[in-house]
């Protein structure tokens, strides 16, 4: 059933997109981390839907719908803040910094 | 080790490799195939794991719709090579740290065997797995009988009925919001 094999990978997963999210400074890459990190938690409701029966694949599903809604508005957002800063570097986001 | 745990093991480096390769392309463009690659790891792994649908749509939604997506915008804004994209030392220091942190306290996860998780939540000493945790075989054997749709579709629109419409209120809201951001003038 390979349930602890998966926790494993998953957190290993898991934590690549974490250090990506804090280390990267571009907004769409930053993005993209964020999404392997649903991912990598995807894993792991499928490893333990084995054990606990569907309701884990049906988790998974809403996670997919809510990654690709979040993927929308947030790539919209990207794209209005480019056109006001003319870049997508974390760095120059800083309208409300004092 | 048999056949499936290989297997298991060879799509699971390929999808820790293909993440490494994701965040420390300095290409926009070829971090995003490289997701695009974790991604189709993720989905082997998910038909090795009793998941086949959730495979499917994996591919479809995922590596197929998500990710042509920001291909789109990235070549849109005509991202290339970007002089210097990395945060600054000490966010590094941070980053990692806090991922090697968190990685080391998800690992050990991996003890984690069906035996193991029957014997925390059951009060017998040793019990069988299959007895304090019945919904999983019950369901994989109807998996056999229905198909692996129909076994996920059945609670969909049961159980998850409400939840399921909500998610549906919520994708429409956020295509009009992404419309409402992203248009020049309304």
């Amino acid at each position: 059933m390979l349930i602890g094999e998966s926790l494993a990978v998953s957190a290993v997963l898991f934590s690549i997109g974490v250090a990506g999210v804090l280390v990267r400074r571009n907004a769409i890459v930053v993005f993209m981390c964020v999404e392997l990190m649903l991912n990598a938690v995807n894993l792991s409701f499928v490893a333990l839907s084995q054990l606990h029966g569907m309701s884990g694949q049906i988790m998974v599903f809403f996670v997919m719908t809510v990654a690709a809604a979040e993927a929308a508005v947030g790539l919209a957002i990207i794209l209005a803040i480019y056109r006001h800063t003319q870049s997508v570097d974390l760095k120059s986001i800083n309208l409300l910094k004092g | 080790m048999d056949l499936v745990t290989a297997v298991f093991w060879f799509f699971s480096a390929w999808a820790i490799g293909s993440a490494l390769l994701c965040i420390t392309r300095r290409n926009a463009i070829a971090s995003a195939m490289w997701l695009v690659s974790a991604m189709f790891a993720l989905a082997g792994l998910f038909v090795l794991l009793q998941a086949q649908f959730i495979a499917a749509i994996q591919v479809i939604v995922y590596a197929g719709a998500v990710m042509v997506l920001f291909l789109f915008v990235i070549m849109l804004l005509n991202l290339g090579e970007t002089p210097r994209g990395w945060q600054r030392w000490y966010f590094w220091v941070g980053g990692v740290g806090v991922a090697v942190l968190l990685a080391t306290q998800l690992v050990v996860l991996r003890g984690y065997s069906p035996q193991r998780l029957a014997d925390e939540v059951s009060e017998m000493p040793s019990p069988d797995p299959a007895l304090v945790f019945p919904e999983g075989r019950a369901e994989l054997a109807a998996g056999e009988s229905q198909g692996v749709v129909g076994v996920v579709a059945r609670p969909l629109f049961e159980a998850y009925l409400v939840p399921f419409e909500i998610t549906s209120v919520l994708l429409l809201v956020a295509i009009i919001g992404a419309v409402v951001l992203a248009k020049r003038r309304l």
